[in-house]
């Protein structure tokens, strides 16, 4: 294991991008998969089949597409993704966060968002009808049954499918080291060419540390979901 | 409509006519968001004939369908046959009586599902596929895809032989049959019909993480895209080729599920185990 120790550094610097982008994208999806979900239960028809379309494409599309597509695709429509350049200098070196970092962020939330929205539904679909008519006999216009009724307890019912959804959150994240990002897999990717021998170290190495970060998640969202579960 | 009704009263003419407004509102949203992107698209020449031309000229869809469309249907089928083993294996170990067995089989099951695919590909190739050109990086595809679908399997398996009725087990045993007979002539049997349209839907996975073969220049569609948008003469055409490579993977995804509803329609009825459930972290 000295070849993992004397490069700790850098993983280090690589799980930070990582954590970053499970992170904003996670948040990113969240807010986003959560306006589908809207869309694909409310009244106006269009909105309900533009939502059935979005969710179908992008679920049967893979995120490597989808990456390749903001990463080098959208540059050469002048939708550059330089609008945010945010370097923190530490002492084991850069975190950057660049127009790769960006591109990549975006294209995760918006895949997600698909599968976030579906876990989303399926927590709606878990609200006993009796909750709705109880919102609506007491005069709660749509938004109001959304917002004070349902949206409230269909997220608890969402807990469990939408942690499945951020676990692979986290796993898909190797996916924007392979077109840049300087996370996880990609620290990998390069120590693996540069210490031949010790390939199958330092894959055990960073393999634990995503068996932990997975772990973690999961403990903390088994948690929530038995504290939140509804009665 | 009806299967909203749990959200909405059926709207009154106030209402209706408010919808009809945000109708209305929606589709010019829609339809000015997609106009957009069409005169971005337009601007920026990416409706030039060059770039498109490779998936109207006959050798080039000949190159996407064999070299792509069919080598990337290789990979996925050779992959999930492979993870299903890998799960029947593991799923049954997980329900063995012997407590080593039991926990072995929960230690490699958790460990597969938690590591990226892409981590496992990139072990694969370098340890062994590295020297074997399109063949390695073919198998370590598939291998890596093994170990992380068959972890997913191996869940369903258990929850699908879980899902066997507890009397249809008393009942073989009370016929004199052995541990063994029961679970390859009672549990599995019927555990793999609750199955079949878990595993159908893990196959639309499968068949779109074949696209990481881009990471060890495994062969298949991303490859071939790769070779296109990389080609000079096709004049940078990054964006017509993730979109006809898109467009290709969603059909076949498409067809998969539908295959999948039917077969739950045909073969399996209502029952059904929560896929969600057991195959926690599908992507």
């Amino acid at each position: 294991m000295d070849v993992v120790w004397e490069n700790r550094e850098a993983i280090l610097i690589g799980f930070t991008h990582t954590v970053l982008l499970f992170l904003i994208a996670g948040i990113g999806s969240l807010l986003l998969g959560t306006v589908i979900a809207a869309m694909r239960v409310g009244p106006i028809g269009v909105l309900r089949v533009a939502a059935v379309i979005y969710v179908s494409l992008v679920r049967n599309t893979p995120l490597l597409m989808v990456l390749l597509l903001f990463r080098y695709g959208l540059p050469k429509l002048n939708i550059k993704f330089d609008f945010v350049d945010i370097v923190v200098p530490t002492t084991a070196g850069d975190i950057r966060l660049n127009n790769i970092f960006t591109a990549c962020v975006i294209g995760l939330s918006i895949y997600t968002a698909a599968f976030v929205a579906e876990a989303i539904r399926s927590g709606i679909n878990a609200v006993p009808l009796g909750q709705a008519e109880a919102a609506r006999a007491i005069g709660l216009p749509f938004g109001g049954v959304m917002r004070e009724v349902i949206l409230p307890q269909a997220f608890r019912a969402t807990v469990p499918p939408l942690a499945s959804v951020q676990i692979a959150l986290i796993k898909n994240t190797t996916v924007a080291g392979a077109v840049g990002v300087v996370e996880a897999f990609n620290v990998m990717r390069s120590m693996t060419n540069n210490y031949a021998g010790s390939r199958i170290e330092i894959f055990i190495a960073f393999a634990l540390i995503f068996v932990v970060l997975v772990e973690v998640y999961s403990f903390a969202a088994h948690r929530l979901e038995r504290r939140w579960r509804i009665a | 409509m009806s299967n909203n009704s749990v959200l909405f009263d059926t709207p009154g003419p106030k209402a209706a006519a408010r919808h009809r407004i945000y109708t209305v509102l929606a589709v010019v949203v829609l339809l000015g968001l997609l106009a957009v992107a069409v005169m971005r698209l337009a601007d920026n020449n990416q409706f030039e004939g060059r770039k498109w031309e490779p998936f109207v000229s006959p050798v080039y869809i000949e190159r996407f369908l064999v070299d792509g469309v069919l080598e990337t249907l290789k990979m996925a089928v050779a992959a999930i046959i492979l993870a299903v083993i890998f799960g029947a294996l593991f799923g049954i170990g997980k329900l063995s009586e012997h407590r080593p067995l039991r926990w072995f089989s929960w230690l490699v099951v958790e460990f597969w599902r938690a590591v990226p695919v892409l981590l496992a590909m990139v072990l694969v190739f370098y340890v062994w596929g590295i020297d074997r050109g399109d063949t390695g990086a073919f198998w370590s595809v598939v291998v890596a895809l093994m170990l992380y679908n068959g972890a997913v399997l191996a869940e369903v398996f258990r929850a699908g032989i879980n899902a066997v009725p507890k009397g249809q087990v008393e009942a073989a045993y009370a016929l004199g049959m052995r541990k063994t007979a029961v679970m390859m002539q009672i549990q599995l049997p019927q555990a793999v019909k609750i199955m079949l349209p878990a595993l159908i839907s893990q196959m639309v996975v499968a068949l779109k993480d074949t696209s990481l073969g881009y990471a060890v220049a495994a062969p298949g569609l991303t490859n071939v895209a790769k070779l296109t948008y990389n080609s000079p003469s096709n004049g940078q055409n990054i964006i017509p080729t993730v979109l006809v490579t898109a467009g290709l993977y969603i059909v076949m995804n498409l067809i998969l599920t539908w295959i999948a509803t039917w077969v739950q329609k045909k073969f399996v009825g209502e029952k059904r185990i929560d896929v969600a459930a057991a195959a926690a972290g599908q992507d």
